[in-house]
C-alpha cells in the first residue's frame, strides 16, 4: 500500500472515501429538499425554469459521482464493523448501505426517464447536452416522476436510519463506529 | 375496373350534396375517424407567442339530415390525460391537479345541443365538459368537404374554434393577463356508418 491517507483501514475510512460520503450527503440531501422546492414554484418565479435546470444538472454530475464512488468502494476494504456488533446489526448495516446505493442509482436514472420521456436530451449547466439514449415514450415522464417521488422518499427513511444507527452506536454502545467516517 | 363503381355513389353524394334530391335523403351517422381527427388547443405564452398543443386520444360521432341543419348533432370525447404540447415535462404538469387534474377528471366532452344555420354560417350550441365542469357554448363550424373515399366508404370532415376562459372550467393556475383564455379547435373527419 502505498498511499496510506487515501486507503480505508482498519480504523477508519480513508479520504477519498470520507469525502465522497459527506461531500454527497449534503449534496443528495441538498437535491432532494431543492427538488420539492423546484417542482412547486410558481410560473412567475425567476427560477421557475432555472431551479429545475440546476436540479437535472446536478443530478447528471452526482451519477457521475457515484459511479466512481462504487469503482472506489469495490476496489478496497472499508473499514470493517466492530467486533463485538451482533451479526445481526451487521447484516442490516449491509442491507441499508446497498440500499441507499441502489437510491443513489434511482434517483438520477427516474429523473433522466423523465425529462428525456419526448426524446430530448438533458442539458447540464448550460455546457453540454446527455443525449437522450432511451427511446422517446410519452406517458413514462408520469409513472418515472412517481417512483422518482417515492425513491426520493424512501432514501430519506434510509438515510434517517443510517443516522440514527450511527448515533445509537456513537452515543449508547460507544464502540467509536462515526469516528470511522469523521 | 373498380375505379367505376364510384361513380353511382359520387353521383348520390353530389346530389346529396346540393341537397336536390330529397327522394333519399335522410339521416346520416358518422364515427369520427381519429386518425384524421384532432381536438387542439392554442393559448398565449406570456402574451408574446401562441402554444399549440392537442389531446391526441380522442372518440366521437355525428349525425345529420342531409336536408336541413336542424336535427344534425355532435359529440366528442378526448381522454384528458393523452395532452401532448410537445413537451413530456410540461404535459406532465398539464395532467396535474394544478391543471387538468386528469386522475380526477380523465375525460372532458362536448355535446351539441342544436346546430343551426343562418345567413351561411353554422352554429354549433352545446355543453362543454371540462376539469369536471360543464358550461354552455357556441362555437361556429364549416364543413372542410365530404365525398366517397378511395377505399369504399363514404366521409365528412369539419373545422371549428372555440374559445374558452380557463377560470369558468375551475382552472386558474396563473399563467399571465394574456392566457387566461385559450382557443380550442376541433377538426373531425367522419366515416359515414
Amino acid at each position: 500500500m502505498t498511499d496510506l491517507r487515501a486507503a480505508s483501514d482498519k480504523f477508519r475510512f480513508g479520504k477519498v472515501a470520507r469525502g465522497l460520503h459527506w461531500g454527497m450527503a449534503v449534496l443528495l440531501l441538498g437535491m432532494v429538499g431543492w427538488g420539492f422546492y423546484a417542482a412547486h414554484l410558481n410560473f412567475y418565479d425567476p427560477l421557475y425554469h432555472r431551479a429545475l435546470s440546476w436540479h437535472r444538472s446536478m443530478g447528471v454530475l452526482l451519477f457521475g459521482v457515484l459511479l466512481f464512488r462504487i469503482v472506489w468502494r469495490l476496489g478496497q476494504q472499508p473499514a470493517p464493523l466492530p467486533d463485538p456488533m451482533p451479526i445481526w446489526e451487521k447484516q442490516a448495516a449491509h442491507v441499508t448501505h446497498w440500499a441507499l446505493y441502489l437510491c443513489m442509482f434511482l434517483l438520477p436514472a427516474t429523473g433522466y426517464a423523465v425529462s428525456t420521456a419526448d426524446g430530448r436530451g438533458v442539458n447540464v449547466f448550460g455546457l453540454w447536452e446527455l443525449p437522450a439514449w432511451l427511446p422517446p415514450d410519452r406517458g413514462r415522464e408520469t409513472w418515472m416522476g412517481t417512483l422518482h417521488l417515492a425513491v426520493a422518499i424512501l432514501f430519506c427513511l434510509l438515510v434517517f436510519m443510517h443516522v440514527a444507527a450511527a448515533f445509537k452506536h456513537h452515543f449508547i454502545n460507544r464502540d467509536g463506529i462515526l469516528r470511522r467516517m469523521w | 375496373m373498380s375505379k367505376f363503381r364510384f361513380a353511382p355513389s359520387m353521383a348520390l353524394a353530389c346530389a346529396l350534396w346540393a341537397g336536390s334530391s330529397p327522394a333519399w335523403a335522410a339521416e346520416e351517422k358518422y364515427k369520427i375517424d381519429p386518425t384524421h381527427s384532432f381536438v387542439t388547443f392554442s393559448i398565449a405564452h406570456l402574451g408574446y407567442s401562441l402554444l399549440q398543443g392537442r389531446f391526441d386520444t380522442m372518440d366521437g360521432s355525428f349525425s345529420l339530415d342531409t336536408d336541413k341543419a336542424e336535427g344534425a348533432s355532435i359529440q366528442v370525447t378526448v381522454a384528458t390525460a393523452s395532452i401532448n404540447s410537445n413537451h413530456a415535462e410540461r404535459d406532465k404538469h398539464l395532467r396535474g391537479k394544478e391543471f387538468l387534474d386528469v386522475d380526477k377528471f380523465p375525460q372532458a366532452t362536448f355535446q351539441s345541443k342544436r346546430i343551426v344555420e343562418q345567413s351561411g354560417k353554422t352554429t354549433v350550441e352545446g355543453e362543454l365538459t371540462l376539469h369536471g365542469v360543464t358550461k354552455p357554448v357556441a362555437f361556429e363550424a364549416k364543413m372542410i368537404g365530404g365525398g366517397p373515399d378511395p377505399w369504399g366508404g363514404f366521409r365528412r370532415g369539419y373545422a371549428g374554434t372555440l374559445r374558452i376562459k380557463r377560470a369558468d372550467y375551475g382552472v386558474s393556475y396563473n399563467l399571465g393577463p394574456a392566457s387566461e383564455e385559450m382557443e380550442l379547435g376541433l377538426y373531425i373527419e367522419g366515416i359515414r356508418q
